[in-house]
């Protein structure tokens, strides 16, 4: 009897809610991000602002530098394209409640490792070098970051942790080889690799100033979203995310998602860092160590962890990032205003997190609470 | 007398190294693990480490007083510790992330405010000649070293103490341990936490004011090589012991100081892997003291980290 009263189609108030519960929580997962971006901007200003700055200057030079023309615009998608790889690499993980923040390991050992391999391949026609570069640099990041998940599997030790020691052991590796063994003589004032042949380059997509790396890692980022929400690869993966011991009592194979996840992620930094010496570069030296992979990190966080959300906000964090020097000459701020403004983004985004399930709550408020 | 010490001169200059490294690891581990005792973890002391070398040079330029420096580092350190703390204590907001975004946030704003700092000389923190005994020049300036790494010790004894005899103490691994049964006893878990997290935040700020106020002694963009980070991880090498803290430390700061002293004898080749010892130091223990199976022996329970 009950169950009939309570759906009382008849009593004309309980009109069925506009949006489904996973209605709700998509329009939530837009939402949040979005007033959390707009809070941290906010918070930014101000911060410029008590600097005896102008925000809306600031703001409009980064619109300007990084979005208002075509020119700015090819520079910020130049800018976004390591960024798109090296954010996969924390977003894959992040599908299995890891966080990965070694990135920077794979990406300076993917571009060394394609330093490396590039002149071996002097006799063949450069497409066929290009791509033995690429599988060199995804195998190196890949088996880079695979070790900090194999660590994680077998032995049980915190990848966070681990893969950050691992940036620290790669980068000491690429500056031992590119200043010793792998040293071009002619490059005296930055050791670097022996520089890549004009054939072995990577160049620019036609019509336009933006090299391919760009149309591969948004490439990247699509397929790894597809693969994660279409496939029952990615679902195992999410199940597992979500709770590891459901997950090894349903017989998925746990250890093994964890190795294919941090391995892919290794190879999409690694990837990266491998169009980082093939597009931009010409060859390995310490400016690969830039922090690619770290603000890899930040963008993963603010496209909550989401592949194809990596997009937008690579974008944007490539934009203030061309607009970043400009700006700086402009208003004459410290470079690392940038370094504060992305900061404050990530604070903003992460505490925005406690809205969820409480910006629009559920009808059914058990489920809301729970998730 | 004799300068020439031949290979003798590479033990006494890790030492020396040791003493003079160890101190911001020290610091930090010891921050670090009160902060981990109470369940919570704080990466972004990488971020404070940095900050408060800012903040230590720039008070010690400013008042010509450098242990004024070390104490606005201290109380700049636990603004960053109460910040982390508080924002944790909102539901659903991940420790280990917002430690990640601190660790940002802390450099950026270090790097903000202390560019005119990077000309200026600061007034450096004075050492104590331990070694005026001997003499053997090399040694005399071995031990050469910080009251801070003094205070840095009895810090570690002290902190043994509280955990193993005091009420304090007795809190502080509860909440860690389990925040059911404090709950239940009527101890406060937040406050409990907020306070742990700020006296972490506190010591990696007075170790970022040693980077720049004693050893290197400068203030610029990369006083810190990841000591922030390394410390956490010593902490867990450390299994939450203060004094095996204090171990580790010393153990970090002759694997950092290794490569500079064989430098100095003219082992100059493999530089940079000798730079990597540290973290594979790390990575090794970590490897050999953890196990898939059991959760580490010694790890408070509400920790993330070890879950």
């Amino acid at each position: 009897m009950s169950e009939i009263t309570d759906r009382a189609p008849l009593s004309g108030f309980q009109v069925r809610p506009l949006l489904g519960e996973a209605g709700r929580r998509r329009l939530e997962g837009f939402l949040i991000p979005l007033i959390a971006l707009l809070a941290g901007l906010a918070l930014f200003g101000a911060f410029i602002a008590a600097n005896g700055k102008s925000p809306v200057e600031f703001y409009q030079l980064v619109y300007r530098g990084g979005f208002g023309t075509w020119f700015s615009l090819q520079n910020t998608m130049t800018r976004a394209a390591p960024l798109l790889l090296t954010a996969l690499c924390v977003a894959l993980p992040a599908q299995l409640g890891l966080v990965v923040i070694g990135g920077e390991g794979a990406f300076v050992l993917g571009g060394l490792a394609a330093a490396v391999v590039g002149p071996l391949f002097g006799f063949a026609p450069g497409s066929l070098a290009i791509l033995t570069m690429a599988l060199a640099g995804i195998c190196a990041g890949g088996v880079w970051i695979g070790l900090v998940g194999a660590m994680r599997h077998y032995r049980g030790i915190n990848e966070t942790i681990s893969s950050l020691l691992m940036a620290y052991i790669a980068i000491a590796l690429m500056n031992h080889f590119v200043e010793g063994p792998l040293k071009d003589p002619a490059s005296l004032n930055k050791p670097s690799t022996v520089p890549l042949p004009d054939p072995m380059r990577v160049g620019e997509i036609p019509g336009m100033d933006v090299h391919w790396g760009f149309a591969v890692g948004i490439l990247a980022c699509l397929a790894a979203g597809f693969v994660l929400s279409r496939t029952t690869f990615g679902f195992a993966a999410r199940i597992a995310g979500g709770n590891a011991r459901a997950a090894a009592v349903q017989g998925l194979p746990v250890g093994r998602l964890i190795l294919a996840f941090t391995a892919a992620a290794g190879a999409a930094a690694g990837l990266a860092g491998m169009i980082q010496v093939a597009a931009v570069q010409g060859s390995a030296n310490a400016s690969l160590a830039a922090g690619y992979g770290y603000t890899g990190i930040l963008i993963a966080f603010l496209a909550r962890q989401n592949p194809v959300a990596i997009i937008p906000m690579a974008l944007l964090i490539g934009g203030i990032d061309a607009a970043g020097g400009f700006i700086q000459r402009r208003m004459d701020l410290p470079d690392a205003t940038v370094l504060v403004l992305q900061g404050i983004l990530f604070v903003a985004i992460l505490v925005s997190e406690t809205l969820s399930g409480r910006l629009l709550p559920s009808r059914n408020a058990k489920a809301g609470g729970a998730s | 007398m004799n300068a020439d010490l031949g290979l003798w001169a590479v033990p006494i200059a890790v030492l020396g190294g040791m003493l003079r490294v160890s101190t911001p690891f020290l610091f930090v581990s010891l921050g670090e693990c009160v902060t981990e005792k109470s369940g919570r973890i704080n990466l972004g002391l990488e971020g404070t480490l940095v900050f408060g070398a800012m903040a230590g040079y720039g008070g010690s330029y400013l008042t010509g007083n450098p242990w004024a420096g070390v104490l606005l580092a201290g109380i700049a350190g636990t603004l960053f510790g109460l910040l982390h703390a508080a924002l944790c204590s909102l539901p659903r907001v991940n420790d280990i992330a917002v430690g990640i975004a601190l660790m940002i946030l802390g450099s950026g704003l270090a790097f903000f405010f202390g560019k005119p700092l990077i000309q200026p000389a600061a007034p450096m923190l004075p050492g104590l000649s331990l070694g005026a005994w001997s003499n053997v020049p090399q040694l005399r300036s071995a031990l050469e070293v910080s009251p801070l790494f003094l205070i840095g010790v009895a810090v570690a004894v002290i902190l043994l103490f509280v955990f193993k005899r005091t009420r304090i103490g007795l809190i502080l691994r509860m909440v860690g341990d389990s925040a059911d049964a404090a709950r239940a006893m009527g101890y406060p878990i937040v406050p409990v936490r907020i306070a742990a997290t700020a006296f972490g935040g506190f010591m990696a700020g007075v170790a970022g004011a040693y980077l720049s106020l004693y050893y290197p002694g400068s203030w610029n963009e990369h006083i810190s090589s990841g000591q922030g980070l390394i410390a956490v991880a010593l902490v867990i090498f450390a299994r939450w012991n203060p004094l095996a803290c204090l171990g580790a430390a010393l153990i970090f700061g002759g694997a950092g100081a290794l490569g500079p002293a064989l430098q100095s004898v003219g082992v100059t080749s493999g530089y940079y892997l000798f730079y990597a010892a540290p973290y594979v130091l790390t990575l090794l223990i970590l490897f050999l003291t953890s196990s898939p199976r059991r959760a580490l022996e010694g790890a408070p329970r509400e920790l993330s980290i070890t879950k």
